[in-house]
């Protein structure tokens, strides 16, 4: 009923004492102090002091995000700026200052914009006392008992036209999605070499909508090709129903939604 | 036309009212602004107490169900809880709002005890030591449910075999006058007027619950004074019907409690229901110690009594050149489980028919219908803001049936100073013919000549400030059973006493026996009209150009509509 | 399980409290330190009713575990006012930003929080700063139209 508030100074006691598993990680704590303020009350709740979870250094041709720094935080680092777009659409300005990228990647639906940009673009996680990154497109598929996210190495675009980011939501500017979605498609040539879209608010968690990446692959980015993508972008997808949407409406406007957006990248 | 409010007021209400009101057309200030802006306007939650435990609800999670029995063990062993309150420690457990003025049978526990009637119903309150240790072990209170069969639209509710809501309402609809299953509007003779009508127009209009949903929720704080008395702060936006429930379900007199309110931090309607108040002065009474009855965001939005769903049936009879010669409503209020309110929201909302349009044969059948949602109450211009909303659509739906452009045809059929309304009182002040031609200046809408030059206080009155020669009557939906002499007693009962179930009702008589209690009724008290033996159907007149001489025949005077008790003669 | 004491700056004034297990700052501010002008509206950061500044941004008091703001600034309404109205309150009493009052405490601080950073918003950033706090009552032009007088220097008009 009451939680055990445990605060360790370095992220590696933190990560330990997250092993036994009956601890939570508390980081901004807009989602888990919701939980707490309902009743659903951790047996542990456990934090850390650690600054270098609030760094952003470059790491080759990625960038490397701690898992603590907030939406606010990176706001203001230029060196994110193909972020920014996502970033601003997390929650109103409160929200923004507290909330973190590495909670952003645990938000449930339909939460999790920034976490649709950072699968689109390719992200990796860096777990806390492990060596090497995993893809955020594993740790989103499986999001429960993962141990402590580190940080986020997230390549940055070659091009800056190559990357954009849609939410849609009703409440303007600060609702939850209906849809969201990041859409990286790296040009050689003027074709698509690696296509990845992902979709926000069109699952448990943000996904890859791999019918519409596969249409826009090898292709050049014309009317034929966006149209064939949002044809088939809910394709093998089974969106959600909540107060904001039914998962009806969800299915037949995220091919709209995306069209929308490649459209706009197109026109660059 | 000038655009000033204060210019507006001087033409068209210069007679109205003497020039002496200094304030209005000025700003001024709030006299509560300063304690907002620095935060220090008391609202209910802003006073501390040593020692203050808090109350949680444990809650129906069906729509409607049995309750075999109540399991408060597990959450009365859970420390920090100080006392668990079930039904029967409620001193008087069954209550109607508007029982204070003798308005509707008592129908709603304070805790629920052998049934639950909607989602979040409550069963228990459990008081502790802290917010979240009440929350914690109101989760532990153990019901066993039966659960029964529900409704949740207001047409099927009122269909034969549909579950049955209040035992007191078999028929679920509330009881008017202690007479009819609906309030009823009769003026002229709508079935004639809607057969002699060149179009008969007709719509359905429904509009969702609507919460009220004020930033501050609901609730009160009680404790103990040393005087004997119990202090109650509360959001009350109806102070005195707080003190008076709280009274009355406790059984104190209303000296021993002081009650301190009117910070209120936003009601539109919703903080009305003395909801609260009474379950905190009993926890205080029982324990000794300030209690805290605050409802969550999430009880705001799920049992908070929201503005009731409501649905409109409208067949509206116009003539070719667009006049409405007849308007019929047929109309049912979603009330949830309970009355609270909405028996009330209905007789405002027939005294409001046909809306401000002159409209010489009108009749309105509406129900206050039970279903196992949340019971709804009070909102922003309750019993009014829904029908308007259908009236105004149906305006426009007819307008285009004619060919009339909107704002035309409203100021065709609109009401003007000296106009006889539906409910049998004339009108004054009448200014919808004045909005209308504003609105159309401001968008743009080329009105008629006859419309640009029309106006409240010139073509009303004459034939059109008399009473229908004949108003067509019938007894549709009487019941038997209730108490008439009383507004809407059931016979034999006195306020705040256990109700019992009566006789069968007529609720869902077949029509052989509605015929037959025509004939053995002929009374028929609400409208108060003389029956003629003219059968004429009621035309509108047209404007007058000039004044008709006064009415001929004698006829019963207008009748002044008293906010509660129905219609009375002037 | 034990409280654990917090020490933080309040409104410029060091203040020291027991937090309980699990507390918010919210409950921690009214209840422990007897600060009332943070509102309750939702705990679950929906109305920011509640919002404080910590550190100079605008927080959900709501949820802030409330030991976590040991060592830290905490600035709220009721710290706004000295011996004169800020600026901003005289603004909200002249353009009628406030009709319940309840949004108030923590519309204040959102608009502060703006102000202090960009003294000189546009609408549009006026908007945003308070997109994070409802209001049932004013339908937000008289907020905003204050917000904006205040960087106009027209409070008075
Ligand atoms: C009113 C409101 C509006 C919101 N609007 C949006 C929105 O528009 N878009 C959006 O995307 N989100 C939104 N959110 C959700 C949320 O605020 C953000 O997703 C935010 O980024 C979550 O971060 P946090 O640091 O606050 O997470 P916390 O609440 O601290 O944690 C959330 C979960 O993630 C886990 N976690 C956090 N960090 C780590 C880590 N490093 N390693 C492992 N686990 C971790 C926690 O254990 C917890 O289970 C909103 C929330 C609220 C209350
Ligand atoms: S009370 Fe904190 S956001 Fe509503
Ligand atoms: S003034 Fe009432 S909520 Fe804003």
């Amino acid at each position: 009923m009451t939680p055990a508030v445990e605060t360790y100074a370095t992220l590696a006691e933190a990560a330990r004492a997250m092993a036994s598993g009956d601890g939570v990680y508390l980081a901004g704590g807009t989602l888990l102090m919701r939980a707490v303020n309902a009743g659903e009350v951790p047996r542990r709740i456990i934090r850390t002091t650690d600054r270098t979870l609030r760094e952003i250094a470059p790491v080759g041709d990625a960038v490397r995000i701690g898992a603590g720094v907030t939406m606010v935080e990176l706001l203001q680092n230029r060196e994110l700026a193909f972020l920014h777009a996502a970033a601003r659409q997390v929650g109103g300005p409160q929200i923004r200052a507290m909330g973190t990228v590495g909670g952003n990647l645990f938000a449930p639906h339909p939460y999790g914009d920034l976490a649709v940009a950072l699968l689109a673009l390719g992200a990796r996680v860096v777990m806390a006392g492990q060596a090497g990154a995993r893809p955020l497109a594993d740790l989103l598929r499986d999001r429960a008992r993962t141990g402590l996210v580190a940080a986020i190495e997230c390549p940055r675009p070659r091009d800056a036209r190559s990357f954009g980011f849609l939410k849609v939501s009703r409440v303007h500017p600060r609702g939850a999605s209906v849809v969201s979605i990041g859409a990286h498609l790296p040009r050689e040539g003027g074709r698509i070499r690696g296509a990845r879209i992902a979709f926000g608010a069109m699952g448990a968690a943000p996904l890859q909508a791999s019918a519409a990446e596969r249409a826009l692959e090898g292709q050049a980015l014309d009317a034929a090709a966006i149209a064939r993508a949002g044809a088939v972008a809910a394709q093998g997808i089974d969106p959600p129903s909540d107060s904001l949407a039914s998962s009806w409406y969800r299915r037949e406007v995220s091919g709209v939604h995306l069209r929308r957006l490649l459209e706009s990248m197109e026109r660059g | 036309m000038s655009d000033g409010m204060i210019e507006f007021r001087k033409e068209f209400f210069a007679d109205e009212r003497d020039d002496t009101l200094n304030e209005i057309g000025k700003p001024t200030r709030r006299q509560d602004i300063l304690g907002h802006v620095t935060g220090r306007s008391p609202f209910y939650d802003d006073h501390l107490f040593q020692g203050l435990l808090h109350m949680r609800c444990a809650r129906s999670p069906h729509h409607a169900a049995r309750i075999r029995r109540i399991d408060t063990s597990e959450a009365e062993r859970t420390p920090g809880v100080v006392r668990v309150l079930i039904g029967r420690d409620v001193p008087l457990n069954l209550n109607t709002l508007l029982s204070l003025l003798d308005f509707g049978i008592d129908d709603e526990p304070v805790l629920a005890t052998d049934r639950v009637r909607y989602r979040g119903e409550p069963v228990a309150a459990v008081v502790a030591d802290s917010e979240a240790t009440a929350r914690a072990a109101a989760a532990k209170v153990r019901v066993e449910w039966e659960v029964l069969p529900h409704v949740l639209d207001v047409e099927e509710a009122i269909r034969p075999g549909a579950p049955v809501v209040l035992d007191i309402y078999p028929g679920n609809r509330f009881i008017y006058h202690g007479k009819y299953d609906h309030q009823k509007l009769r003026y002229g003779d709508v079935e004639a007027a809607l057969r002699a009508a060149d179009h008969v127009v007709e719509g359905r209009y429904q509009m969702s619950p609507i919460e009220q949903a004020p930033i501050e929720t609901c609730g009160a704080i009680a404790a103990p004074e040393t005087n004997d008395r119990f202090v109650c702060y509360s959001s009350t936006q109806a102070l005195f019907f707080s003190l008076a429930t709280s009274s009355k379900l406790l059984r104190l007199p209303s000296s021993r409690l002081h009650f301190i309110g009117g910070t209120v931090g936003g009601g539109f309607g919703g903080k009305v229901d003395s909801i609260h108040e009474p379950l905190a002065i009993l926890g205080a009474m029982l324990t000794g110690r300030p209690c805290k009855y605050m409802w969550d965001r999430e009880e705001e939005m799920q049992v908070g009594a929201p503005r009731g769903a409501e649905r409109w049936y409208i067949s509206d009879g116009v003539m070719r050149d667009g006049r409405i010669v007849a308007r019929k409503f047929v109309g049912y209020f979603d009330s949830g489980a309970y009355t609270r309110l909405s028996s009330y929201a209905i007789i405002k909302a027939v005294g409001h028919l046909p809306g401000p349009y002159t409209i010489p044969n009108v009749s309105a059948d509406v129900s206050c219908v039970y279903t196992n949602r949340t019971p709804a109450t009070a909102m922003r211009g309750f019993g009014i803001t829904g029908v308007d909303f259908a009236i105004e659509a149906h305006m426009d739906k007819v307008a285009e049936v004619v060919g009339m452009n909107p704002i035309d045809f409203r100021i065709l059929n609109a009401y003007r100073d000296g106009d006889m309304k539906a409910h049998r009182r004339s009108a004054k002040n009448c200014a919808l013919i004045e909005c209308c031609q504003v609105v159309a200046e401001k968008a743009g809408v080329q009105l008629s000549n006859a419309a640009r030059t029309a106006s409240s206080r010139q073509g009303g009155g004459g034939d059109r400030g008399r009473l229908p020669a004949h108003t067509a009557l019938d007894q549709s939906g009487r019941v038997e059973g209730f108490d008439t002499g009383s507004y809407a007693r059931k016979a034999g009962q006195r306020p705040a006493t256990q109700h019992q179930v009566p006789a069968p009702v007529a609720a869902r008589a077949s029509p052989a026996t509605q015929a037959a209690s025509v004939q053995s009724r002929p009374r028929v008290e609400e409208t108060r009209v003389a029956p003629s033996a003219s059968q004429t159907t009621q035309q509108p007149a047209p404007p007058q150009q000039h004044p008709a001489p006064p009415s001929a025949p004698p006829r019963s005077g207008p009748i002044r509509f008293s906010s509660l008790s129905g219609f009375r003669r002037r | 399980m034990a409280k654990k004491p917090v020490t933080f700056t309040l409104n410029g004034t060091e203040r020291a409290a027991f937090a309980d297990p699990g507390q918010n700052l919210l409950d921690l501010l009214r209840r422990g330190v007897g600060d009332l002008t943070p509102k309750y509206g939702c705990a679950q950061g929906g109305c920011g009713a509640c919002t404080v500044l910590i550190d100079g941004a605008p927080h959900l008091s709501c949820l802030v575990l409330g030991e976590t703001v040991e060592g830290r600034a905490v600035e709220t309404a009721a710290g706004l006012s000295g011996a004169a109205l800020h600026p901003l309150q005289e603004a909200f009493m002249v353009h009628f930003a406030a009709q319940c009052g309840y949004c108030t405490p923590g519309m204040l601080m959102a608009a502060k929080a703006l102000l202090d950073q960009t003294p000189k918003p546009t609408r549009e950033e006026v908007e945003e700063a308070i997109s994070g706090n409802l209001c049932r009552c004013t339908g937000y032009e008289p907020i905003i139209a204050a917000i904006l007088s205040v960087a106009n220097g027209s409070v008075r008009a």
